[in-house]
């Protein structure tokens, strides 16, 4: 009967005790990989690859269309490119541009912090910096253009005036949304050390903040690039000479196509070289390091 | 026979009649109620009690992070107004640690920051990784640590600040029964050989007999005191039979409106 087994003492089994055998080596397996497979594992040869695949592929097409007042090919594009670089005006204007760029970022930069202080300490500044980001963040900033005429004039101030507005808002979003989440702990551990007030913010909040901070720095540069070209377009030569986005519109009234795919190439060769000598750099040596990232 | 009060020592941390509360949307929720206890300079004085029963809103008071609602606390007479590096906290959570920082810079970090030079902070942050067995982990960021290794760092970070008392909220918690049962032994070893004041907060009763000199005994929500123990000296001794008496007698405050049993005589005054 199955109770009747249940209800038995187990098997009475002899104890045993062993002397420890001594354990496998390990084993060191030769390195198996191919040179193929170890070159395909570098992302950026992967890149490079696509990218002169879609390159292949663009100058196939504008061959076989074969009109280069609508689509230079990519050859052509390139030879702009590089008499622009060496023989003409583009370096000059790209770094007309990227020198209003970096001064509107910085300013950006400065304006999200303090708003973000505020908004951590103080439910008053909690309270402007919400209700200021949802009204200004989906306002695009060449919309604020003419009025930026209207105030400053024709000039770089209006430039830092709409730049300033494209990169403030989502850079304090991200601040304070990374600011909000930084642990209880975490916290307390800091108030514990006697940290307080700005030392406080600056030694705790800012660090464990940062991959937050650092897609708002991210979103921000890119908001400034695309609010800087159009603004330039839109209203032109700044102080004599003009930057990128004119440079673009004065080549299209030219007809100068391939000049214009020029600057359009520029533009992405800048945001590609920030991308992935800054960002990236950045997030390699803090939150990549700090395990913050996976 | 208890000693007269008068011969007493001057007591380190002193709680009277300490009453917490917090409101919530719709009531006002008292968390510990008249609680009043002394902590001895040198003590392991041990916070038992169910969960909530209101000890690590206790303990996070006397870490100065919010004020009680009635009475008061005081350290060496003063009262406790905010947090400061001479009460250090060690959470259970591993978040404690400074991601962006080494493990030697965690420690070195407050150091810095409460007066010390470049070189004396890094002395002593070595000074402590050796006490704690993780020399070998100086230059390693906390992600790369196991659970257990980060609460060694986060301990020797709160040592290394000398504080005046040692606040721990249920430390080892979070860890493998194993992993568990070594830091106990390795927080023992650091008392004997630093001989810090310890206010330890668990709800384990074996935990608080292991590590304790002095064990109060909380009861449930709200916090209310049930009794304070001594724990024998060889309490440390897991197989001694003064251990399960002692656990009769807590666990009988902890869970029973009975009378606890009183041991028949003083056997191990």
């Amino acid at each position: 009967m199955a109770e009747h087994i249940l209800r038995q003492h187990p098997l009475d089994r002899p104890e045993y005790l062993r002397a420890l055998e001594p354990s496998l080596p390990d084993i060191r397996l030769p390195d198996q990989t191919s040179r193929w497979h170890r070159l395909t594992a570098i992302t950026p040869v992967r890149q490079v690859t696509l990218l002169l695949i879609l390159a292949a592929a663009w100058q196939i097409y504008a061959s076989a269309l074969n009109n280069p007042l609508i689509l230079p090919s990519f050859a052509q594009t390139a030879a702009a490119f590089w008499s622009g670089i060496f023989g003409g005006e583009l370096l000059l204007r790209a770094w007309t541009s990227v020198e209003l760029l970096l001064a509107g970022y910085a300013i950006a930069l400065v304006l999200s912090v303090a708003l973000t202080l505020l908004a951590v300490s103080s439910r008053l500044g909690a309270d402007l910096l919400t209700l200021l980001t949802s009204m200004f963040n989906p306002l695009p900033a060449i919309a604020l253009l003419p009025l930026a005429l209207l105030w400053f004039g024709l000039g770089e101030k209006s430039l830092l005036f709409v730049l300033v507005h494209s990169v403030i808002w989502p850079l304090a979003l991200n601040t304070y949304a990374g600011f909000r989440g930084v642990g209880e702990t975490l916290r307390m551990t800091g108030h514990s050390f006697g940290l307080r007030g700005l030392r406080y913010a600056f030694a705790i909040l800012f660090p464990a903040a940062f991959p937050s901070i650092l897609t708002g720095l991210k979103i921000g540069w890119a908001f400034a690039w695309r609010t800087l070209i159009a603004a330039e377009l839109v209203f032109g030569v700044s102080s004599g000479s003009g930057g990128l986005g004119w440079y673009i519109y004065e080549n299209r009234n030219q007809l100068e196509t391939a000049n214009v795919f020029a600057g359009l190439l520029t533009v992405i060769l800048i945001g590609l070289a920030v991308e992935s000598l800054i960002f990236r750099v950045v997030e390699r040596i803090t939150v990549r390091r700090w395990g913050m990232y996976k | 026979m208890p000693a007269p009060a008068t011969l007493l020592p001057q007591p380190l941390l002193k709680l009277t009649d300490v009453t917490i509360q917090y409101a919530t949307d719709r009531q006002i929720v008292t968390a510990v109620q008249n609680v009043t206890f002394e902590v001895l300079r040198g003590d392991r004085f041990i916070l038992l009690g169910p969960s909530g029963s209101g000890k690590s809103t206790l303990l996070k008071a006397i870490g100065g992070f919010f004020p009680p609602t009635r009475g008061t606390i005081a350290i060496d007479g003063q009262t406790v107004a905010r947090p400061g590096p001479d009460r250090i906290m060690v959470f259970q959570e591993f978040d404690q640690l400074m991601p962006w920082r080494t493990v030697r810079g965690n420690i070195a970090f407050p150091l810095r920051e409460n007066g010390a030079s470049p070189t004396e902070a890094t002395e002593r942050a070595d000074n402590l990784l050796t006490r704690v067995g993780l020399t070998k982990f100086a230059g390693h960021y906390p992600h790369q640590l196991s659970g257990g290794m980060k609460q060694r760092v986060a301990i020797a970070r709160a040592l290394a600040l000398e504080p005046r008392i040692l606040l721990m909220d249920e430390p080892f918690a979070a860890l493998d029964a194993m992993t568990r049962r070594r830091m106990q032994e390795e927080l023992l070893r650091l008392w004997d050989d630093l001989g810090f004041t310890l206010l330890f907060v668990t709800h384990s009763i074996e935990e608080a007999i292991l590590l304790g000199s002095r064990i109060l005994i909380l009861s449930p929500h709200p916090g209310r005191v049930r009794g304070e123990l001594n724990v024998p000296p060889h309490g440390r001794d897991r197989s001694a039979d003064s251990r399960q008496f002692l656990e009769r007698r807590i666990h009988s405050l902890l869970f029973d409106q009975a009378e606890p049993p009183v041991p028949e005589e003083a056997a191990h005054g």
